[in-house]
C-alpha cells in the first residue's frame, strides 16, 4: 500500500521501543497489524505518552495508515496522545470506591498534583498539560481492586518501567509510589464455603513456581484431557452444564463443540481476561494467585476445540496479574507444558499475551478480537457468533477466566463429582466478589444455591453499627437488590426468576449512608465513558441517561417528571444498541428505580 | 464459484411470506415487499456497518431487534417491522440524532421523524456549540460533568481547509459512510478513519491534519455519501452561507466525464448557469456511484470564461 505518512521524527528511545514490539515483521499484514497496540503500549511505557513522530513510525514499520493508527490510539484511556508526566496515577473514583472516600481521595490528591490531566470534574481541566511537572494524575474507572477500596494504578514510563496498582490508597501512598516506592504487594482476601475448587491453590501454591503449582494438582487435568481426547473432554463439560462465568452465561460446553466442528482453519482459544465490570475482582485474584491454572485450563480448551494457539487478553490495568502471567507463560514453555509437544503428548499449543489499554468494551468478545487484530474495540454486529467468525475471522473459542479455571476441575474428577454441590441447574461452585460496606471483603467461592445472606454472612456481615440500604448484584450492569432479598439462591436460575442477574458476581453491599443518587449518576457516567461510540442508542443514549440523572441529583428536576424519557431511553438501549454494554447500560439504574431508591432522601 | 446455485430463503414479514435469495438481507426482503424502512448509515454501494440502527426489526425469538440492512435473511424468521417496540426504538434513535446533530439537510430524516413521531426536544435545549478544537481534545474516558440542564450537541465550527469541499461536523451523525468510501469500499486512500471514543467519537485525519497535510487524495467520494450535508461541496456551502443556494432554481444533467477512457457518468448539479455539485448515480455500472478528483471537482474549464469575465479573480 502506498502510504502518506507525516514526517514527525521519532526519538531513538522510541524507535527502540517500537522495534522491541515489532520484532517479527515476516508475517502477512493482518499479523502485522495486530501489533498496532502492542508497539502503541511500548511507545507508552517508553515514553509515557504516544508522540506522533512515534505514532508515525509505527504507521510505517507496520504499513498502517496513519489516520487509522491514530483512530485506534485515540480509543484507549491508558495511552495519552499528548505528553505528560511519566509518572502518572489512575485513581479509581467507581462506584465501590466512591462509598470508600475516592471523591476525598481525589481532592487531596488534586491539592498535591495539582488538576487532573483529563477533564473529568472540572471543564477547565480540559487543557492542563503536565510538561514540566513530574507526575500528573486523572480518574479512573474500576480498577478491580474494590475489596481494598480505594484504589489506585500508578504507571511510571521509562527503561524499565514500573506500574503498580494498590488498594487502601491514600495521597501519600500515592505520591510514595509515583516517585517510584510502592507499596509492598498484597495479596487478595479469599474464602469459602463448602469444597474450594476455583481457589484450591490461592495463598496455598507459589504463584511463581510451576513446581508448586504441580505440587498442589497442577496439570492433573490435562493429563486427564490427554487420556480422553477432544470428545472426551467435550463431553465431560457438556455433562457438567458449565456456563460462561464472564455474566452471559452461555454453555461453555456448547460453545467448544461449535468452533470444534467448523471446518476452517486455524481455530482460536481466547481467554478473556478483560474483567472491567465496576465491582469484579474475580479474575484478577485467579490471574495474580493461580497464573498457572489459566494456562493449563487454556491448553485443555485447546485440544477440546482443536487450537494451535490462544490469547489471553488482560486488561491493562492489572500489572501484577501481567508480571505473574508473563512469568507462569515462560515456565510453561521452558517445560514443555506449551509449545509443540505439550507434556511430551504431541499437542501443540502455545499462548500470547495481549493487553488491553483502558477499554471497559473490550471485555466484549468481538470487541476483544477487533482489539487484538489492532482495530478499535468495536463490537461486531452478531451474527456471525464468533464460533464460525472470531479472532482474525476464524473459528474462536473466547472464555472467561473463572470459566477455565472452573473446566480443570470438571475435566480431573468428572462431571458428576462437579455437580456433587450446587444446585441442579446450576451445579458446582461460584466465586463472588464481596465488596462495600463488609467486614471482610474479598472473593468468595461457595456452592451455586447459597443464599444472598448467607454469603454476607461470611464475608463477615455488613459493618457494625450500619444497616444494609441495598445491594449491587452482577455488576454496573446487573440490579439493586434490597435487604428484604437475603434469602435469594444465588443461582442463575434463582436471580433470573427475581429479575436479577449473577452477571460477573458482584455483590456490592451498600449501607445506610450511601449517596445512592450519586452512585447511580456514577454508573451512568460510567457507561457514557465506555461507550465506543458505534451505535446512536449507546452513543447518545448513555449521555442522555446521564445528563437525566444529573438533573435529578442536582435537584433540577425530579423523577416523576423524568421517569417516561428514562423508561423510553432504556427501552431504546436495550433493544437497538449492537452489543451488551449499551443493552444493559440502564438494568442497574431502572432497578434502583423500581425498588424506590432514588426517592430516598441520601 | 463465481456462479454458485443460490437457494431460495423464505420469510415472514408481517404475517406475508416473503422470498429472497440466499444471502439477501432483511432490508432486501422488505423492499421486495413493499416495506419501506428507514435508513440512515446505509447505501447500496458500501458495506453496511449497521450502526445508525434506524432500521431495526423485530425477530421472534430474538431478544433484542435486529438491523435489517445487515441481518441476513433465515428460512423461517418471523419478522415485524411496526411492533410497538420497533416504533419506539425507531423513534429514539431519531430523536437521540435530531437532539445531537444537526439534521436539517437530511430529507429522509425529516420524513422518518414525522412517520415515527419523533420530538428531539424531549431532551432539553441544546448545549452551545464547542470552539474549535475542543471536541478533538478529549480523552477517552473522561468527560466534564455538566447539570444536565442542556442537551450535549457535536456542534462545532466548521473546517474549512481547501477549497474543493468543507467539513461540517455539527451535522455528522457518524454513519462511517466516508470512512468507508475512503478506505476499501472504494478509494484505498484510508486519509480518514473513526477517532476518539463514545459521544466524542469523531471523524478525523491523523492529529486533525488538514484535508492538503493528510493523505487526502480530493477524489471527493467521502462527499458523495455523506447523507447530512456534513461534507459539502465548497461552492454549495458558500452558497447556503450566502443564501444564495436555491434548489428550485437548479437542474440535474447525467453526462460522460471528459477526463479519461473509463466514462464515468457524471450527474451535473447546475444553478444559475454554474456547476454546484457533482455526484455520479449509485447504480452506475461503471462508477458504483464513486469518482475520482477529476470528475469531481475538474470542472471550473466550463466556466473559464466565465471566470475570466469575473476578472478570475478565484
Amino acid at each position: 500500500m502506498d502510504l502518506r505518512i507525516p514526517k514527525d521524527e521519532a526519538t531513538d528511545a522510541e524507535r527502540s521501543a517500537v522495534d522491541a514490539a515489532t520484532a517479527d515483521l515476516n508475517v502477512d499484514a493482518k499479523a502485522r497489524r495486530a501489533l498496532l497496540l502492542p508497539a502503541l503500549h511500548a511507545l507508552q511505557s517508553r515514553v509515557g505518552w504516544v508522540s506522533k513522530g512515534g505514532l508515525y513510525y509505527i504507521c510505517s514499520r507496520l504499513g498502517v495508515p496513519p489516520a487509522e493508527a491514530f483512530g485506534v490510539a485515540s480509543f484507549y484511556a491508558l495511552l495519552a496522545l499528548t505528553e505528560r508526566p511519566r509518572a502518572f496515577a489512575h485513581v479509581c473514583d467507581d462506584i465501590a470506591c466512591l462509598a470508600k472516600g475516592a471523591d476525598d481521595l481525589c481532592r487531596e490528591v488534586e491539592a498535591r498534583l495539582g488538576p487532573a490531566a483529563h477533564g473529568h470534574q472540572k471543564a477547565d481541566a480540559h487543557s492542563q498539560k503536565g510538561k514540566a511537572k513530574a507526575s500528573g494524575w486523572a480518574r479512573s474507572p474500576c480498577l478491580g481492586l474494590c475489596e481494598r477500596a480505594p484504589a489506585a494504578l500508578v504507571t511510571i514510563a521509562g527503561d524499565k518501567p514500573a506500574d503498580c496498582a494498590f488498594g487502601a490508597a491514600t495521597a501519600a501512598k500515592i505520591e510514595a509510589a509515583l516517585r517510584g516506592k510502592p507499596p509492598a504487594i498484597e495479596e487478595a482476601y479469599v474464602a469459602s464455603e463448602g469444597p474450594r475448587r476455583l481457589l484450591a491453590r490461592i495463598g496455598v501454591a507459589d504463584p511463581k513456581s510451576l513446581a508448586s503449582y504441580r505440587a498442589n494438582g497442577g496439570y492433573t487435568a490435562l493429563k486427564r484431557a490427554l487420556e480422553l481426547g477432544a470428545a472426551g473432554t467435550l463431553r465431560a463439560v457438556n455433562d457438567s452444564k458449565l456456563v460462561g462465568r464472564g455474566g452471559a452465561a452461555f454453555p461453555t460446553g456448547r460453545k467448544w463443540e461449535a468452533v470444534a466442528r467448523e471446518a476452517a482453519r486455524p481455530h482460536y482459544v481466547v481467554c478473556n481476561a478483560d474483567e472491567s465490570e465496576p465491582g469484579t475482582f474475580k479474575d484478577r485474584v485467579l490471574l495474580e494467585g493461580d497464573p498457572f491454572a489459566v494456562i493449563e485450563s487454556m491448553t485443555i480448551a485447546g485440544l477440546a476445540t482443536g487450537s494451535e494457539h490462544g490469547y489471553l487478553y488482560l486488561r491493562g490495568e492489572y500489572p501484577l496479574a501481567q508480571a505473574r502471567l508473563e512469568n507462569a507463560i515462560q515456565l510453561a514453555r521452558s517445560h514443555g507444558m506449551l509449545g509443540d509437544n505439550v507434556m511430551g503428548k504431541g499437542l501443540k499449543f502455545d499462548i500470547e499475551l495481549r493487553r488491553g489499554a483502558g477499554a471497559y468494551i473490550c471485555g466484549e468478545e468481538t470487541a476483544l478480537f477487533n482489539s487484538i487484530e489492532g482495530l478499535r474495540g468495536e463490537p461486531r454486529n452478531k451474527p456471525p457468533y464468533p464460533a464460525q467468525f472470531g479472532l482474525f475471522g476464524k473459528p474462536t473459542a473466547v472464555n472467561n477466566v473463572e470459566t477455565l479455571v472452573a473446566v480443570l476441575d470438571i475435566v480431573r474428577d468428572g462431571a458428576a463429582q462437579y455437580a456433587s454441590v450446587g444446585t441442579s441447574d446450576s451445579p458446582g461452585t461460584k466465586l463472588f466478589c464481596v465488596s462495600g460496606s463488609i467486614v471482610r471483603p474479598g472473593v468468595y467461592e461457595v456452592p451455586f444455591g447459597t443464599e444472598l445472606g448467607a454469603l454476607i454472612k461470611l464475608a463477615g456481615g455488613i459493618t457494625p453499627g450500619r444497616k444494609i440500604q441495598t445491594i449491587l448484584l452482577g455488576g454496573a450492569a446487573g440490579s439493586f437488590v434490597t435487604p428484604e432479598q437475603l434469602d435469594l439462591p444465588l443461582s442463575f436460575e434463582a436471580t433470573r426468576k427475581a429479575g436479577a442477574t449473577l452477571g460477573s458476581g458482584v455483590v456490592l453491599v451498600f449501607d445506610e449512608t450511601a449517596p445512592i443518587q450519586e452512585i447511580l449518576r456514577r454508573i451512568a457516567a460510567f457507561f457514557r465513558d465506555e461507550s465506543c461510540g458505534q451505535c446512536v442508542p449507546c452513543r447518545v443514549g448513555t449521555v442522555r441517561q446521564e445528563e437525566l440523572l444529573s438533573r435529578i441529583c442536582g435537584g433540577k428536576s425530579t423523577l416523576r417528571i423524568e421517569l417516561p424519557l428514562l423508561k423510553d431511553l432504556g427501552a431504546a438501549m436495550r433493544d437497538a444498541s449492537i452489543c451488551g454494554l449499551g443493552q444493559t447500560a440502564s438494568t442497574a439504574i431502572e432497578s434502583a428505580v423500581a425498588l424506590g431508591l432514588m426517592e430516598r432522601k441520601t | 464459484m463465481k456462479h454458485d446455485v443460490k437457494r431460495d430463503v423464505t420469510v415472514t414479514i408481517d404475517g406475508k411470506p416473503v422470498t429472497v435469495k440466499e444471502g439477501a438481507t432483511l432490508l432486501d426482503a422488505c423492499k421486495s415487499h413493499g416495506v419501506d424502512t428507514p435508513t440512515l448509515c446505509w447505501a447500496e454501494n458500501l458495506t453496511p456497518v449497521n450502526a445508525c440502527r434506524v432500521c431495526v426489526v423485530e425477530l421472534e425469538g430474538a431478544r433484542v431487534l435486529a438491523p435489517a440492512c445487515s441481518r441476513k435473511a433465515e428460512a423461517g424468521m418471523v419478522v415485524k417491522t411496526d411492533s410497538p417496540r420497533v416504533r419506539l426504538s425507531r423513534k429514539l434513535v431519531l430523536e437521540l440524532l435530531g437532539s445531537s446533530v444537526d439534521m436539517s439537510l437530511s430529507s429522509a430524516f425529516a420524513d422518518y421523524s414525522k412517520r415515527y413521531a419523533a420530538e428531539p426536544a424531549r431532551f432539553g435545549k441544546k448545549l452551545a456549540p464547542s470552539a474549535a478544537g475542543v471536541r478533538e481534545s478529549a480523552h477517552p474516558g473522561h468527560h466534564t460533568v455538566l447539570d444536565g440542564t442542556r442537551a450535549e450537541t457535536v456542534a462545532q465550527p466548521t473546517k474549512v481547509d481547501n477549497e474543493l469541499f468543507v467539513r461540517d461536523y455539527d451535522k455528522c451523525m457518524l454513519c462511517y459512510k466516508c470512512v468507508e468510501a475512503c478506505g476499501t469500499d472504494a478509494q484505498n486512500t484510508f486519509a480518514i478513519a473513526v477517532a476518539g471514543r463514545g459521544f466524542d467519537a469523531r471523524i478525523a485525519t491523523e492529529h486533525e491534519a488538514t484535508l492538503p497535510d493528510s493523505a487526502c487524495v480530493f477524489c471527493g467520494n467521502c462527499v458523495g455519501v455523506c447523507p447530512t450535508g456534513a461534507l459539502m461541496f465548497k461552492v454549495e456551502h458558500d452558497l447556503r452561507k450566502s443564501g444564495e443556494w436555491d434548489e428550485k432554481k437548479q437542474t440535474e444533467t447525467d453526462t460522460i466525464c471528459p477526463y479519461c477512457g473509463v466514462g464515468c457518468v457524471l450527474t451535473l448539479r447546475v444553478q444559475d448557469n454554474a456547476i454546484v455539485r457533482v455526484t455520479s448515480p449509485s447504480d452506475s455500472t461503471v462508477t458504483g456511484g464513486h469518482l475520482c478528483v477529476k470528475g469531481r471537482f475538474g470542472f471550473t474549464f466550463v466556466e473559464e470564461n466565465r471566470r475570466a469575465d469575473r476578472g478570475g479573480s478565484d
